[in-house]
């Protein structure tokens, strides 16, 4: 096995900073305005990056710091900002995170906050939103630890542990895209199963054009339902990656008894197969025909694309939950992933990839965490990959340059149209990726043949 | 939360009332600040009052700005190809700053360097701000250097680097005598100074101070000059290079769109320093023609008549018959092209309206090419220009330097023992300025706005859906952040940080884009079809729980 030369610096980099992940978890609660306490540049930044995915409006407030909040603290700068924030969206909850400056400087937010309930209620006419807080430094992992803390934090300071117990169930779904959320969405309306799932965006970023606009777009999970979670039936959490530490399912089920199922992203047969299951379990009843056929529509794709798949080698990157599951599926399909690869680092991939792919016979692919695109491609030279599977930033190194297709998934995908509307869980899902790659085989075939064949 | 409801257009509206609806719902503290930086502006007699720019924006408001390091690696350096440019902190700031649609160039030959495509940062983890960077910094210095062994190596800092006390200088310093290249730093942190407009001028300052005047002259030519304040944003510059070169003028460099190192080194063996942007390289020109004698005027290329005006302007300068000439044979042969398509746009879009919040010069520039096409603007507004640009130079003396100004260093610049060459005599000088030439001037935007129409400094969103609610502009130019926001208020947006996928617009050719890309947008019959024949109110008007 070829190993790639060791770099402190990071060259093109396979992963975002933490408050980026807080921000789209905090735009998924109804109502919330995501606020960064730190320089004015994150809060823009992120919301270029973020709105160049969706193409839908992104508001982050900043406590916009200058060097001497740096020095003396930012505590003024937050209580302001919060109160103008508050003040003119009419926002029932504001989800704070912080960023380097203010980890670094040790603003304490909690603290912070407290006072701000206290001193400035009458401000606000004694209608305090919901405040929560993430402590997100972006030099302590990548966006999705920040993604995992906002969700956390929601559920565990919003959590009414007075709830009565009531058979919905807590789905927390990951860092998934608008269609995967109205899909899971509609899906457990099939089986009858009220579901809060947390945090969705489906709307908040994904909205319809309007005739009367909206400050803070409709939709997001329902606060009231938040603070439901710790009554209900059982949560389900989506990620092989996510550590008990970061995981909002286990602090329903460690301080509430909420029992915890913990599934991979159901994307592709198996992870799919594992959460029908979970759901058949849960709602006492057999998964409704629409997915039985769905499931056999997919088997039934798979036997017709085999020719065109069969064989071929992927790179897959991307964050680390999301290319375990695409690395199950595609092994499913019969491609071989070659090179599992991301930038974040919870310790966790190799041995969740080595759970997916342990029944297909062949060398297992190499698993690399904690890597930038400069790593990926060295890699690739002696893998000779037919195929790549990731976001938009391995466009130019990985497939243009060597004249492949690039399957686009996950985020940010900023070159190329419906970002928001990429479906990849569940069995219909699995038949949209399917279709997306074996399309693009068959047109790299056709565009490399000197006869052109309209059959193939 | 508020829901806009989309009114008729006012037929008469008092600026003023505008104003105080746009105050109206600010706390009295809030209100009294932001009341500084909207004017109704007077054109008419009366006076415009002082306009309040380049102060701190207020926490939670949702603010256009950038931030200081946003300033100096994305938009001054973002453009230069062959410098490696390295993000000193955490991941986020150098992967926002990758590769953006702003940054075109084009290499002249396949073997020169073009390091724009990478994104090369330090990484910054917990350990690093614990016990501090530095160390890690060469060696990120040492592993760029050993993998393309460039002519230039810049570090930029980010918020952490100055809390924790990591000294980029004297790294760079150390790193640039063990190497031999040249390697410099930026102490650009984000929290310094109040928008990107400081972290133009501290990029300007250390470009300046490290590589201007560092080689001797490599292109040759009759006229000579720079162009400053030109960043290629949509391929602008490939279409000004393309009408200067047709006049025979020769760019020596360009700061900084589709820039290379040595460009920038060379800069001083120009005979004429041009500016385009007022707001982020003013002080740069000033300095050049302290310390090499090279004078500088302010041009605008974006629009065909100013381009036609920049031009002759040049020309007038250089006084030499050939290249007058020269310049009109050119401005007659691209005219008729421009002008057959304005008026055929005009026909569409006459007497419709824009409102511009952009740049530290755009919002200014931007309107020539709508009064081109017959459109009025309404509201305009810099997101990060300072006040001289809104009323001219000559409130320069009266501006107060405030703590955040003095943040940035101001360099002492003395003739250049070497390079100091006045390019024209005393006499030269005077000769053209009483023919009516112009050196160092710059009006600003305010004295080109119609009459009643409001001037906005650092506009934030919520003032944004306000002005939109009140004054229904055809047209609203801003940026991405922006435009989804603004079109669901049923008003089209044209995105002038970068241009989205259009562009270029300056000059001839772009003002033909331009023109094409605004008549799309204005006159879209999209809006009509929002409400469906079947529904009698429009879908989610609904309340919600919070209500």
């Amino acid at each position: 096995m070829k190993t790639v030369e060791p770099f402190v610096s990071t060259t093109n980099a396979c992963k975002m900073c933490t408050p980026l992940g807080a921000a789209m978890a905090f735009k998924g609660l109804e109502g919330c305005v995501p606020f960064l306490h730190g320089s004015q540049g994150c809060a823009t930044y992120m919301r270029r990056y973020i709105i160049s995915h969706f193409r839908e409006p992104m508001d982050i407030a900043s406590s916009s710091l200058g060097e001497k909040d740096a020095v003396y603290g930012g505590k003024a700068n937050l209580m302001q900002g919060l109160l103008n924030v508050i003040g003119k969206y009419k926002a029932p909850a504001v989800g704070i995170a912080t960023t380097c400056l203010t980890e670094t400087i040790g603003d304490d937010v909690p603290t912070i906050l407290h006072e701000f309930k206290k001193e400035c209620l009458a401000d606000l006419n004694g209608e305090m939103p919901a405040l929560i807080h993430c402590s997100t430094p972006s030099y302590g992992g990548s966006h999705m630890e920040g993604f995992h803390a906002a969700v956390r934090s929601m559920v565990a300071q919003l959590a009414d542990p007075k709830t009565a117990k009531h058979r919905g169930i807590n789905l927390f779904s990951g860092f998934v895209s608008p269609e995967d959320i109205r899909h899971l969405q509609d899906v457990f309306a099939h089986f009858g199963l009220p579901a809060t799932l947390l945090p969705d965006y489906s709307e908040t970023l994904d909205g319809p054009a309007l005739e009367d606009y909206q400050n803070i777009p409709g939709g997001g999970t329902p606060l009231d339902a938040v603070r439901a979670m710790p009554g209900a039936d059982a949560s389900i959490e989506f990620g092989r990656t996510i550590k008990p530490e970061r995981s909002a399912g286990a602090v329903l089920r460690d301080t509430y008894g909420v029992p915890l199922h913990s599934l991979g992203l159901p994307i592709g047969l198996r992870e799919s197969d594992a959460l029908f299951t979970t759901l058949e379990t849960l709602a006492g009843c057999s998964a409704p025909r629409r997915y039985a056929l769905e499931r056999g529509q997919l088997l039934d794709a798979m036997v017709d694309g085999h020719k065109y798949v069969a064989g071929k080698k992927a790179i897959i990157y991307g964050e680390e939950d999301l290319v375990v599951g695409l690395t199950s599926f595609l092994s499913e399909i019969g491609i071989k992933p070659v090179l599992v690869a991301s930038g974040g680092e919870s310790g966790l991939l190799a041995e969740a990839v080595a759970a997916v792919t342990e029944e297909f016979p062949g060398d297992p692919p190499l698993v690399r965490d904690g890597v930038d695109f400069y790593q990926i491609v060295a890699e690739a030279e002696a893998l000779e990959p037919d195929l790549i599977v990731g976001n938009s930033k391995g466009y130019r190194e990985l497939a243009r340059a060597r004249n492949i297709p690039l399957i686009r998934v996950g985020f940010p995908i900023h070159d190329r149209f419906g970002s928001q509307r990429v479906l990849h869980l569940g069995y219909r899902g699995a038949l949209n990726l399917y279709d997306l790659i074996v399309n693009a085989l068959i047109e790299k075939k056709q565009e490399d043949s000197s006869v052109g064949y309209g059959y193939i | 939360m508020t829901t806009i409801a989309k009114k008729k257009k006012a037929v008469q509206m008092d600026p003023t009332d505008v104003v105080q609806d746009l105050l109206k719902k600010y706390p009295t503290k809030v209100a009294r600040k932001r009341a500084k930086q909207i004017m109704v502006n007077e054109a008419e007699g009366a006076s415009t009052p002082e306009m309040g720019a380049n102060v701190r924006t207020i926490p939670g408001i949702i603010t256009m700005r950038g931030c200081t390091y946003a300033g100096c690696k994305g938009v001054i350096l973002g453009p230069t190809r062959d410098i490696v440019n390295i993000t000193h902190g955490p991941i986020g700031c150098g992967f926002y700053s990758w590769l953006t649609r702003r940054n075109q160039t084009h290499a002249e030959t396949d073997a020169d360097e073009n390091f724009m495509t990478y994104a090369f940062s330090t990484d910054m983890n917990e350990n690093d701000i614990v016990f501090g960077g530095e160390k890690k910094l060469k060696q990120a210095i040492q592993e760029a250097y050993d993998l393309f062994h460039p002519k230039a190596i810049a570090v930029f800092s980010t918020c952490p680097v100055g809390l924790i006390g990591d000294d980029v200088h004297a790294v760079s310093k150390e790193m640039k005598a063990k190497l031999g290249i040249n390697i410099f730093g930026f102490s650009c942190e984000g929290y310094k100074g109040v928008s990107q407009s400081a972290g133009h001028h501290i990029a300007n300052n250390q470009i300046f101070k490290h590589v201007v005047g560092t080689e001797g002259e490599v292109k040759v030519g009759e006229f000579k000059i720079n162009l400053l304040g030109e960043y290629n944003i949509g391929g602008d510059g490939f279409e000004i290079d393309r009408i200067l070169d047709a006049c025979g003028i020769t760019v020596i460099s360009t700061f900084s769109g589709n820039s290379t190192y040595e460009q920038f080194a060379t800069a001083h063996t120009a005979d004429l320093n041009t500016v385009m942007c007022h707001r982020s390289i003013n002080y740069v020109a000033e300095m050049m023609e302290t310390k090499y004698g090279i004078p500088w005027i302010k041009v605008n290329f974006i629009g065909a008549e100013a381009t036609a005006k920049s031009l002759r302007k040049i020309a007038q300068y250089f006084d030499s018959p050939k290249l007058t000439e020269r310049v009109e044979a050119v401005i007659a042969q691209e005219m008729p092209a421009v002008k057959e398509v304005m008026d055929d746009v005009r026909s569409r879009t006459e007497g419709k309206t824009a409102m511009l919040f952009v740049g530290g010069s755009r919002a200014h520039h931007y309107q020539e090419l709508f009064n081109e096409i017959g459109m009025r603007t309404i509201s305009a507004g810099y997101e990060f220009a300072h006040r001289d640009d809104y009323e001219g130079r000559h409130v320069i003396p009266e501006i107060k330097i405030d703590a955040d100004s003095r943040n940035i260093e101001e360099l002492e610049v003395e003739p250049c023992s070497e390079n100091y060459n006045p390019r024209k005599t005393q006499e030269e000088l005077k000769k053209l300025e009483e023919s009516g030439f112009k050196f160092k001037e710059y009006a600003g935007m305010i004295p080109d706005m119609p009459n009643k129409s409001l001037v906005i400094d650092d506009l934030n969103q919520y003032e944004a859906e306000k002005l939109i609610e009140i004054m229904k502009p055809d047209i609203f130019c801003a940026g991405i952040k922006e435009k989804y926001s603004v079109q669901k208020l049923g008003i089209p947006l044209k995105q002038l940080h970068n241009y989205d996928i259009g562009g270029p617009y300056a000059g001839f050719k772009g003002a033909i884009n331009f023109f094409t890309d605004i008549d799309r947008m204005v006159n879209s019959k999209v809006w009509s079809y929002m409400k469906a024949p079947w529904q009698e109110n429009p879908e989610l008007s609904a309340t919600y729980a919070w209500e």
